[in-house]
């Protein structure tokens, strides 16, 4: 094999001329791996042979031929014969014929051109992000309605509550997410103090970080950080879960077997995620509080003690509910952005990514929006 | 059977085991250089396994694989993308690059290996889909928009593009209409005349086995049980041999003149 690789020359393209014609001798092997020379050759060899009434292409001294050489000498062909000239291809042995006639048969039609840049795209772009901005909202909302009817269709019917797929969803995202979320809140919780301790200094008012760490991580932090961990770690999981069973056509294969796919896929995520995120709000508060009280006692002098005895002045019993009531809230909004965009996958990969991507950008935002919305709220109602 | 003087792949004593299990025991055989081998036997028994040991996806725990008498257990790096780039491979699900277009998918071997200009690119890319017997409008569809026997076509297209020796079709014509199959057929073997084409085939197409094949090779328990062409076949006495060439679904096949 290697001998005859050696052996072949790369192709070329003698021009001889024949009285008032002109002969194309091709020669040497016509192949894929001499495809860019050959182009060149096939162009030069137009040019010249373009004034010329009576060309000819002699062929029988190709080695070796395949798809991209035989398609190179049927487009010489073709351009020669367009130009009132005669163009022949003589010398085929009949082990290439087929492959020429193969050729012959790809036509000229021209492919579809494709749109140039111009001012209309950006604009054209801009305009189609608004309606997609608006078809959201509307899918969100109706999912929000298909959930609701979803439930409802539990109330009535209880057995048909899917109660192992919950279970096991709640494991997920609840259970398996307990060590991250701990760790990070903690992290923050010391953070928190420990700024709040070097600056409150300069006022010597280093006590009062107590009252600011229990207000901060109950009310804000605590719900916001978990909420932000659950939609990058559990939102992204459902939108990917449901995008990659749609794109395998098995959300519609429970469809045709008489499943709603909001009974079986979706509503037990959503219950999974209204449970578990309160569970992890408070989990992640205390451990805020813990490492706040920490770095309270180890940097700023304040003994657990003396810490907790202003805990208890500081902060009251609302501080602790509204932080707790926006947690429920803040899981919905995250699993029902996560399931809109998973069942909005198209078939490609690139798709789920972009909705897996989507999916958490959509979900943080909503969580932020709702927690405004939730401080004019109690800000409004005065607690 | 003679000892093909000069195989374009050769499996010798080839041993893959998952788990606890010997998918493959001790096989071994011969892929003539421009011939069309079918590879048939009981789902299940290995044949995408072996194709995959073959090409290199599956690792093996003993044996030795030569193709183009290379062996790609010794081969560095260059040498091996050399033979990755003499071979093409249909995989069953046809494998298209869900984010490319057909275009794309086709041209990007292409682009890997050949500096070419975007107007060869593109012709050469419609040569090919005419080829598989498709339309050229096809062209900037994506994957999911195409129906089964197109993403065949449009995935063999992709195999076919830098012209290969040897191309690994891995069920073909599973999923198609009988007409779809037997085009498909007929394709391939226009394509291995024209082209010197060496197609390894799984299949379980009988009328493939009967139209398409040179050779057959039979996988039973981990080794090729039987190789020849389908007259031998027919003629053995081996009971999986007998029920597979003698059942109803053959008889249908071989009773039609």
């Amino acid at each position: 094999m290697t001998q005859q690789i050696a052996l072949e020359g790369g192709p070329s393209l003698e021009r001889i001329a024949r009285g008032e014609g002109l002969a194309l001798c091709a020669s040497g092997s016509w192949t894929a791996r001499f495809a860019p020379a050959l182009e060149r050759l096939v162009a030069e060899a137009e040019q010249i042979a373009d004034s010329k009434p009576n060309v000819s292409i002699d062929v029988s001294g190709i080695a070796r031929l395949d798809t991209f050489g035989a398609w190179l000498i049927e487009r010489l062909r073709r351009n020669l014969g367009q130009d009132g000239a005669e163009a022949r291809i003589s010398g085929l042995s009949t082990n290439y014929a087929s492959l020429v006639d193969e050729v012959r048969q790809v036509g000229t039609a021209e492919l579809p051109p494709k749109s140039g840049l111009s001012l209309r795209g950006p604009i054209e772009k801009l305009g189609r992000t608004m309606y997609a901005f608006f078809d959201d909202i509307v899918a969100l909302i109706s999912m929000m309605g298909a959930v609701l009817a979803g439930l409802g269709r539990i109330v009535i019917r209880p057995t048909s509550f899917r109660l192992t797929s919950t279970v096991h969803h709640l494991e997920q995202v609840c259970w398996r997410a307990v060590p991250i979320i701990v760790l990070i809140t903690f992290l923050i919780g010391c953070i928190v103090a420990q700024q709040g301790i070097f600056h409150f200094r300069k006022f010597g008012a280093d006590v009062f970080v107590v009252d600011m760490l229990g207000v901060l991580v109950l009310r804000e932090l605590g719900v916001l950080l978990v909420s932000i961990m659950v939609a990058g770690r559990s939102g992204s999981a459902y939108t990917a879960e449901l995008g990659s069973m749609k794109m395998r056509e098995e959300i519609d294969a429970l469809r045709t077997m008489g499943f709603d796919p909001i009974d079986v896929l979706i509503v037990p995520r959503l219950i999974a995620l209204v449970l578990a995120v309160p569970i992890l709000t408070f989990l992640g508060a205390m451990a805020a509080l813990y490492g706040g009280g920490l770095v309270a006692w180890v940097y700023g002098g304040v003994d657990p003690e003396a810490f907790l005895l202003r805990l208890r002045d500081a902060i009251s019993i609302d501080h602790f509910t509204v932080g707790m009531i926006k947690a429920p809230v803040m899981a919905a909004v995250i699993g029902i952005v996560a399931c809109v965009e998973g069942l909005a996958v198209q078939g490609s990969a690139e798709s789920l990514g972009r909705h897996t991507t989507a999916s958490v950008v959509k979900s943080i935002f909503f969580v932020i929006v709702m927690d405004g919305v939730f401080a004019i709220f109690f800000a409004g109602i005065g607690i | 059977m003679t000892e093909a003087a000069d195989p374009i792949i050769r499996v010798r004593d080839v041993t893959v085991q998952f788990g606890a299990t010997k998918v493959l025991n001790g096989l071994d055989l011969d892929v003539r250089r421009g011939e069309i081998l079918g590879f048939v036997g009981p789902s299940g028994a290995g044949k995408s396994v072996l194709t995959r040991t073959i090409i290199g996806l599956v690792p093996k725990l003993s044996g030795s694989i030569e193709v183009f008498g290379i062996d790609l257990d010794k081969a560095g790096k260059a040498e091996r993308r050399g033979v990755e780039r003499r071979w093409g491979i249909l995989f069953q699900q046809g494998a298209l690059f869900s984010s490319l277009t057909v275009r794309q998918n086709i041209q990007f071997p292409v682009r890997e290996y050949l500096k070419l200009s975007q107007r060869l690119l593109d012709e050469i890319t419609i040569a090919k889909l005419v080829m598989v017997g498709l339309k050229p409008d096809v062209i900037d569809r994506y994957p999911s928009e195409l129906s089964g026997g197109m993403i065949k076509r449009v995935a063999l297209a992709r195999a076919l593009a830098l012209d290969p020796e040897l191309v690994f079709l891995d069920e073909p014509t599973s999923g198609l209409d009988p007409i779809g199959a037997g085009d498909f057929d007929e394709l391939v073997r226009t394509l291995q005349r024209t082209l010197g084409l060496t197609v390894f085939m799984v299949t379980h197409d009988l009328d493939s086995l009967h139209t398409a094949c040179d050779r057959i090779a039979v996988l039973g328990d981990g080794k090729v049980i039987a190789a020849g062409t389908i007259a031998d076949m027919q003629a053995s006495q081996h009971p999986w041999l007998r029920s597979y060439f003698h059942g109803k679904r053959a008889r249908a096949v071989v009773g039609s003149p």
